[in-house]
This record gives structure tokens, C-alpha cells and sequence, in this order.
């Protein structure tokens, strides 16, 4: 009848968020709004609104007529930065929240990666737990039943099927969820940057996991930062911002806007625009000090570089960890470090990496910078725009022998006279 | 051509729509879902529930097998509760203060009654708690809401079996047989399961909005636990006060328990059909009170 997969008019979400209390000025007064408080919020709830206080009339519009086709077997990308929408938009299409306006239509099985690990129980048992979770994900009993080897072989776990779940390690914990949700089979997969869980092997196990269903003909709705996993992924691309869709095209294309129009602004105020004080940390802006090229992000030399990253926090940092790590476009980690101990007054902040050599293939990658106090997470940025490695690759010349690194070799051949 | 295909396309969708039957399972033949704003007072779609059967049995499995983990005794605790209550009772009550019991031995006649009450009285209390406790799950998955408070009710029947041997093992004792009215007991174990749900959907959503009514619920049940005929009988209010304290449907449910089982003489038929009444009142609108704040669940969790 349709090769759609979803459909998407004019779809609306109101949140309403908190706004300035009115001023109580006498005792009969503030008493009087006590009692009629909860009728007033009863009678709100009774309209379907949804108060994020007790009395509170500001509201925000998360996502603002949005409309968007998606064909059976398409791909999409998501982009966009914090706030512009995009879990909303993840979390109408799984029906967990209901729209304010407009609607969505969905033709098949939805299922997100969101929604991994959900209702696990410490007390049960793995095997248990893989019925439980598969059930709360809409599996069929028969369903659990005939992919269940598949999931512990995928998870890793078969010495502990029978053990309660409390004896597992985290990363146990996440390889069996994401095994269950990766065996769901849904005919439209959305997948939220919570890849970005579990070690990196098995990253990759589920970007491929993820590729094979996309290979057999489902539809993905993909949201990440990463511009090289969009660009891997995705044929289609659009473009968040504010809860409207900028721009819907072709992948390169949009990615291309998108980084242009971040890199045109100035410096710091990229993420500074939507990262103020209620952040206690945020990472603002990257760039390539040394050697100064083209563009800030680009790197053109096997010499010496310099790159630095900038970051506010807004309160005192005393035991600091501070990451940087760099991801191919394969999602390969190439390289990392990571300083501890590192004490930080509230105020902007430069971080400055020099390097002898950043011996990289020319191609496309993405720096993932981290900021911790002891174990909390202040922020996390895959930075925007990435970096484009652009030297002479320095290379076999048979492809099957290409590497991951760029290393210049001097090469002599120096005959020996004493034999 | 498009358009008077698109039009009969957007037909059958409204269609599928309305028959709701909606939900994970439905493959891509299927027409669409279609997600849009729920208005005014929202239809149960009960379909939904028996398309999640699967899901209501796992999660009422889960928290039967939960439910006492890490305890010692486990299990035993479904006896102990009204057992250690029908003990206080009949010392204080039966013994010491007594009161009459419609011609049973007192400790049969408190334990009778407290055997469904512990039921009423868990399963609203877990239910209550049920939507908070996985709001987890409800930020993460969509499954209508309703299985929640659903699954630990539901789970408290086995606590009800077991309880229920005792008093079988009780009935021997006092050398009292089964009566042909025990062919009713469905109906009243059928009146309590409505009671406790009705009662459970309206404190759970309210709980999602007003989590006062966690702390509330403990009074609530205490307070309902002397309003309801078990350490005293019914019979000790007089004519058509009987009818008005029939609206408290647990009268109902414990005084016709005890008919069906022990054959307590006094006539409550007026009074159980004021029960019936009222719970079937507190269930519908329960359900269509949840349906109506289902939406806003997830916003305010």
C-alpha cells in the first residue's frame, strides 16, 4: 500500500517549564494558594497538561511543526545540539510521551536502543531477566524463546545465565541489554547516542549489529554528534535546531551546513549559546593552535601540533579527570589520554595538547573530550567540527595493505662491502 | 490519480485507528499507528491491555518471585500477616473487650476477614507505589500504564492462596465443613479483585502527580481497616445504617467471605449490593481517571 515507514505533520510538544513565582504578600494569601494549589493542578492534570510545578504558566515548545517523511529501509540522521529536539522527537516515535499538536504515522514495530536494560531486576536471574526486558520491549513469549541462544551467545554471558543479575558486572549488565535489544527485530530501529555505553569492542559489535539491520531492509532514525558515524550510516540527514527541522538532504550536505554554520561563529560561543551557569561544567570550543592552517580543524602536517580545548566550569574542580580520545570514522579509537588530580577554579578554562606528531591517515575524525569531578560527569563533547586530517598519506600501495597510521619513513638501501 | 488514493489510504488508517488494534506487535502489512494528541476523556482501550497480556503475566511473575527475596521466612509472610493480626485481634477484641462474632469461634471469624483484607490492603499499597517505583520504565518504554498497578495486585492472589490454606486447615479445627455457599466465593473474591484495582488505579495516578499520597496511604489503609467489619461483626449496626455503611465496599466483600465460608447468619444482602455498587463505581472511574492522566505521566514522573 505505502513504502513509508513514518510519517511526520506538523508535530508539536509543549512543555511547560517553571516560571517566576508570584509574590505571596500576606499569610491569608499564601495560605489560601496552599489549599487551592493541588485542586488547581488536579484540574490542570484533568486537561492533560503536564506541570513541571505546582503553578507555573511559562512554557517551551521542544519540537515546533515538524514534518518529515521516512521511507521503508531509509536510514536517517539526526543532528543537532543539545536541547533541539531530538530525544523528544525519539521519545514521540516510541510512543512513551504523547505530542501536543500534529501527529506521527508509524507503520511496523518501533523499538529504540533508549530504552536498553529496562526493568531488569537485581534479584533475577539472566535468563529470567531476558523474558522480563523482552516482554517490556513487546517480544512474544515464542519470540524470546527462539532468539534466547542467540542473545547470550551475542551477550557474552553464558556462564552466568543462572546467576542473579545482582553478580554481574556493569559491563555484563549492559552486553546482555543490549543483546535483548538488539535481537528485537523491529521494522523501524531508533537509536539515541547511548552507543556511546559499553566498551569499545563492543561499540563496534552494535554498530554492526545495527548496519545488518539496516542491510535487511529496516528503517533506522539514527541521532548522534558524531558527523562520522551520520556520514557512515545515512543517506538522508536532517537538521535540529530549536525543535524545527532546518534542513532535511542529503547527508553531506546537511552535515556540511551544520559545521559551517558552528565554525562561523566565534570562538566560544558555539556552545556557549545554549550552555549557561546551570551546567556546573561545559566544554565551548576546540581548535588547532599550532600549526595555523585553512580552517582551525584542519590538519595539514605530520610535524609538531598544538590543540586546544576550551572549557567553563562553574564550580571548583578539586579531583578533576580530565579525557581526550580520538575515534576513526570506523569508529576505531586511535588514541587517548586522560590527566587526574586536576584542580579547577570556576571560570574559562584553555587546555592545551601539544604533540610531536599526530600520525593519522588523511580522513575524517572525531575527538570525544571529557570532564569528571572525582567519579560525576561534568561534561562530555564530541567535539564540533570534527577534524579533518588532510596530509600525504604515506602508504603501501596495494589497498589490502592500507594501515591506521601515517608515518613518514625515510627509506636508504646501504650496500655492505665487507661481504 | 494521488489524491483519491491518498484519500481512501487516509480512510482505512482513521479505520485501523479506531479499532486500536494497536500496539508492538503489529507488523508493517498492518496499517499505521498513528500518534497523535489524546483529547478530552480518553477511551480505556482495554484492547491494548490484552495485546500486553504477555507482558501483565511476566511482570506479575516478576513481582511474585520478587516480592520476598532476601527475606528470611519468604512466603511465610502471606500467612503471618493475617495470622499475627487475627491473634491481636481475638486477645484484644474477642477476648478481653467481647466482641461478638456471629456465632464463630472468634479467631476463625478475625481471620476470615483479615485473609482478604491483607489482599485489599497489600495490593493497593503496592499498587499505590507501583508507577513511581519503575519510573524507569516509564521514561523508556511505552506499554499502557495500566499493567502497572495491574501486575502487583494481581500478584497478591497467591498470597491470598496460601493464606487461604490456613484457614481451610482452621475451618478443620473448629470442625467446621464447607457449605454449598461456598460456590459464591468467586463472586466475592471477584468483588475484592474489583475493590482493590478501582482503589489502586486512582491511588497510583494520583500518587504519579501527588507523591503526599505515598505517606497518605498507610492512615488510608489503617483508618479502612476499622471501617470494615473484621474484628467486629456487621450485624452490630442497626437496620438502614447497614445500607449506608455498605458503601464501603471491603463490608461487603469481608461480610460475604464469611458467609460463604463459616455461614455467619444476618442478612447483608442489601448491604453487599450497595458494595457491589460502589465498586464497580471506583473501578470505572479509577480506569477512566488513569486513561485521563495517563498522558502526563511521563512528563511529571
Amino acid at each position: 500500500m505505502s513504502d513509508l515507514a513514518i510519517r511526520v505533520e506538523k508535530l508539536g510538544k509543549r512543555y511547560r517549564i517553571g516560571g517566576l513565582q508570584p509574590r505571596y504578600l500576606t499569610l491569608r494569601d499564601s495560605l489560601a494558594r496552599a489549599v487551592a494549589a493541588p485542586f488547581r493542578r488536579l484540574a490542570g492534570m484533568l486537561r492533560g497538561e503536564a506541570y513541571a510545578g505546582a503553578d507555573l504558566h511559562d512554557s517551551i515548545w521542544a519540537l515546533k511543526e515538524v514534518d518529515f517523511e521516512v521511507r521503508q529501509g531509509e536510514v536517517l540522521g539526526i543532528i543537532g545540539r543539545n536541547g533541539a529536539g531530538k530525544t523528544t522527537l525519539l521519545k514521540i516515535l516510541s510512543r512513551i510521551t504523547e505530542p501536543t499538536e500534529g501527529y506521527a504515522d508509524v507503520w511496523g514495530r518501533v523499538s529504540s536502543l533508549l530504552e536498553v536494560g529496562v526493568g531488569f531486576h537485581p534479584e533475577l536471574t539472566g535468563r529470567e531477566n531476558i523474558y522480563l526486558n523482552g516482554a517490556i520491549l513487546g517480544m512474544r513469549k515464542s519470540e524470546i524463546e527462539r532468539k534466547r541462544d542467540d542473545i547470550v551467545e551475542f551477550a557474552e554471558v553464558e556462564r552466568f545465565i543462572d546467576t542473579p543479575m545482582k553478580h554481574y558486572s556493569s559491563g555484563m549488565q549492559v552486553r546482555l541489554a543490549f543483546a535483548i535489544a538488539a535481537h528485537l527485530e523491529p521494522e523501524i530501529l531508533l537509536v539515541d547516542e547511548v552507543l556511546a555505553v559499553g566498551d569499545i569492542e563492543f561499540q563496534r559489535k552494535c554498530m554492526g549489529r545495527m548496519g545488518d539491520i539496516s542491510r535487511e531492509g529496516r528503517t533506522v532514525l539514527f541521532v548522534s554528534h558524531q558527523m562520522n558515524q551520520i556520514r557512515r550510516l545515512c543517506e538522508r540527514c536532517i537538521w535540529l535546531h530549536d525543535g524545527r527541522v532546518i534542513i532535511d538532504g542529503a547527508t553531506n550536505d546537511v552535515i556540511s551546513t551544520y559545521e559551517a554554520k558552528h565554525s562561523g561563529l566565534s570562538s566560544g560561543e558555539k556552545r556557549h549559546a545554549c550552555g549557561d551557569s546551570i551546567y556546573r561544567g561545559r566544554f565551548l570550543d576546540w581548535e588547532i593552535v599550532e600549526p595555523t592552517g585553512e580552517k582551525p580543524n584542519m590538519l595539514e602536517t605530520l610535524g609538531p601540533v598544538t590543540l586546544k580545548t576550551v572549557a567553563r566550569v562553574n564550580v571548583h574542580v578539586h579531583k578533576g579527570t580530565h579525557g581526550i580520545a580520538i575515534f576513526s570514522a570506523e569508529n576505531q579509537l586511535m588514541w587517548a589520554w586522560s590527566i587526574e588530580n586536576l584542580r579547577l577554579e570556576p571560570g574559562v578554562h584553555d587546555f592545551v595538547y601539544s604533540l610531536p606528531t599526530l600520525p593519522l591517515r588523511p580522513g575524517v575524525y572525531s575527538l570525544l573530550v571529557s570532564l569528571y569531578e572525582e567519579d560525576e560527569l561534568l561534561d562530555q563533547w564530541h567535539c564540533t567540527p570534527e577534524l579533518i586530517v588532510a596530509t600525504v598519506p604515506m602508504t603501501h600501495k596495494l589497498d589490502r595493505w592500507t594501515g591506521v597510521l601515517n608515518i613518514p619513513c625515510e627509506f636508504k638501501v646501504r650496500p655492505r662491502k665487507d661481504v | 490519480m494521488g489524491t483519491v488514493i491518498e484519500s481512501m489510504s487516509v480512510a482505512e488508517k482513521e479505520e485501523n485507528t479506531a479499532t486500536s488494534a494497536l500496539g508492538a506487535g503489529s507488523g508493517s502489512e498492518k496499517g499505521p499507528i498513528r500518534i497523535k494528541p489524546t483529547r478530552g476523556w480518553a477511551s480505556l482501550r482495554l484492547g491494548d491491555i490484552w495485546q500486553y497480556r504477555e507482558l501483565l503475566y511476566f511482570l506479575t511473575w516478576r513481582d511474585i518471585k520478587v516480592r520476598y527475596k532476601q527475606t528470611i521466612i519468604g512466603g511465610a509472610w502471606a500467612i503471618l500477616q493475617p495470622l499475627i493480626a487475627m491473634v491481636i485481634f481475638s486477645v484484644f477484641f474477642g477476648r478481653l473487650l467481647g466482641v461478638p462474632s456471629d456465632d464463630v469461634p472468634y479467631p476463625l471469624f478475625a481471620y476470615a476477614g483479615m485473609l482478604v483484607w491483607t489482599f485489599f490492603a497489600n495490593g493497593t499499597s503496592f499498587a499505590a507505589n507501583s508507577l513511581v517505583i519503575e519510573a524507569n520504565m516509564i521514561r523508556k518504554v511505552y506499554f499502557p500504564r495500566m499493567i502497572m498497578p495491574l501486575s502487583s495486585i494481581l500478584a497478591g492472589l497467591l498470597d491470598l492462596a496460601i493464606a487461604f490454606v490456613v484457614l481451610v486447615g482452621m475451618m478443620a479445627i473448629y470442625g467446621r465443613g464447607p457449605r454449598l455457599e461456598i460456590l459464591y466465593l468467586p463472586l466475592f473474591l471477584l468483588l475484592a479483585l474489583v475493590t482493590t484495582i478501582g482503589v489502586g488505579l486512582w491511588l497510583s495516578a494520583l500518587n504519579v502527580m501527588f507523591r503526599d499520597v505515598r505517606y497518605a496511604v498507610p492512615f488510608l489503609v489503617q483508618a479502612w481497616l476499622f471501617a470494615t467489619p473484621i474484628a467486629y461483626p456487621s450485624s452490630i449496626i442497626s437496620g438502614t445504617w447497614r445500607l449506608v455503611y455498605g458503601i464501603n465496599p471491603m463490608a461487603g466483600v469481608v461480610e460475604g467471605f464469611r458467609w460463604t465460608l463459616l455461614g455467619t447468619v444476618s442478612r447483608i444482602g442489601p448491604m453487599i449490593a450497595v458494595s457491589v455498587g460502589v465498586a464497580v463505581l471506583l473501578l470505572v472511574s479509577g480506569a477512566f481517571f488513569f486513561r485521563r492522566t495517563e498522558r502526563i505521566f511521563v512528563d511529571v514522573i
